[in-house]
């Protein structure tokens, strides 16, 4: 029910937008669904607003939270007419990651992906392995321990420089 | 047989694959030799049950009889099952499970390179998205094949091993039949013999790295996965896999 003071307001793609930047990766939790690419579109088609969003990983467990937040975050600002649809093509990949993104996730104690999924790729598939800087004291002298993670978008390395064991967001 | 039942058997084989799989591998979770590798059996099993959802809810859909991909997944007895012969063998020892995902992960990351290019452009997103993935399992499972067969006597004989008996079930991947056929024409699947070429160059690259010797088969080989005749370890998977939903069918959490 209405009343004077609650009034429905006007709301357009921008500010849909605006909002969503609050929605954090609840896995990891210094950059926001837009820094990762994972928010692909914003829309406004005649019967409401329709969120398009990609899945990380297949099997990523933080989509249907990542679903959750987006609804909890609109419908707190009054915002109903909407719908969520996941696509899964093009792929996502690390290459969307904002250079904001990488940043804040460097600062988190994180290495950010330094290569592009092509590179990676293609350096992966003649055994090669990349060498990744250290998050805390930029050093190359490191080494992966293993190329799977707390969560399926991290490898696990270790900096022989600091010897401090470190976490890297995969080049996908 | 129509397109439409054609392409509903040919997402079973894809989402059974990676589901029969997936389950396989979550079975070290706890148990795996090294904590490390027990993180990696756990994330790759995720990986693999997140492409089965995609496929057999696509499956769902191409049937139009209203299936979800949990009536697929729960509600199918081991006849219906379409997942290859490989995938279900028990996992041994690590040197075994090791062999059977580099066996099965070299082959899905050829076909899903070829099926990145379907006309189907739900098994063409679907072949794209996996394969990044998929490749992380190859370089995985190619590097422990390397590391055992090039390491001590003891970890060569167990991989050695781990590679003649699953090499039985290799035959099995790429039996083509009327599915294939139909569905090649219209541009949606790979060419088996295609991926039979590719893979057997890549296992045997990494084979010959790893100073093991290619399995040679003088033997019948084990066939049937396409006509849901599979070995006698799928029942016991499902009886696991779907005691839950099929004890308490309405359970929600």
């Amino acid at each position: 029910m209405l009343n004077g003071n609650e009034l429905p307001m006007k709301t357009d793609v921008s500010h849909i937008r605006k909002l969503l930047e609050a929605v954090l990766d609840p896995e990891v939790p210094a950059l926001s669904i837009s820094d990762l690419g994972i928010l692909r579109d914003v829309k406004e088609n005649p019967e409401g607003f329709e969120i398009i969003i990609t899945p990380t990983f297949t099997g990523c467990p933080a989509m249907k939270t990542i679903e959750e937040n987006i609804n909890d975050v609109l419908h707190e600002n009054g915002i109903t007419d909407f719908k969520i649809t996941t696509v899964l093509s093009p792929a996502w990949t690390t290459d969307w990651m904002t250079e904001e993104g990488k940043v804040k996730l460097k600062a988190y104690g994180i290495a950010p992906p330094t290569w592009s999924t092509e590179q990676h790729l293609k350096a992966m598939l003649e055994g090669k392995k990349e060498k990744v800087e250290c998050p805390f004291c930029n050093s190359s002298n490191t080494k992966l321990t293993s190329p799977f993670g707390s969560t399926a978008c991290k490898a696990l390395h270790y900096c022989d420089n600091c010897h401090q064991p470190f976490e890297e967001f995969k080049c996908h | 047989m129509t397109k439409q039942e054609a392409l509903f058997e040919y997402c079973l084989r894809l989402g059974d694959t990676s589901l029969i799989l997936g389950q396989r591998v979550s079975e070290w979770c706890g148990h795996a030799p090294i904590l490390e590798e027990d993180i990696a059996m756990s994330n790759i099993s995720l990986d693999l049950i997140g492409q089965a959802r995609i496929i057999l809810t696509y499956a769902g859909e191409v049937e139009g009889k209203g299936r979800t991909e949990d009536d697929l997944a729960y509600l199918r007895d081991a006849r219906q099952f379409r997942n290859l012969l490989l995938v279900e063998q028990p996992n041994g020892d690590f040197a075994m499970t090791m062999a059977r995902h580099f066996l099965v992960s070299v082959y899905n990351f050829h076909l899903y390179n070829l099926l990145s290019k379907s006309s189907d452009a739900t098994i063409s997103a679907f072949a794209a998205k996996s394969l990044k993935e998929i490749a992380y399992h190859v370089r995985h499972s190619s590097d422990w094949v390397i590391r055992l067969g090039d390491g001590t006597a003891e970890s060569r004989t167990k991989m050695q091993t781990a590679l003649n008996d699953l090499w039985y079930y290799t035959d099995d991947m790429f039996q083509a039949d009327e599915v294939d056929a139909l569905l090649f024409k219209e541009g949606i699947a790979a060419e088996m013999n295609d991926v039979r070429k590719l893979w057997h160059q890549t296992v045997s690259d990494t084979v010959k790295k790893s100073g093991l010797e290619l399995p040679v088969a003088n033997n019948a080989l084990r066939m049937g996965s396409r006509d849901g005749n599979h070995t006698e370890y799928l029942g016991y998977i499902l009886a696991e896999m779907q005691f839950l939903p099929r004890a308490y069918p309405d359970a929600k959490w």
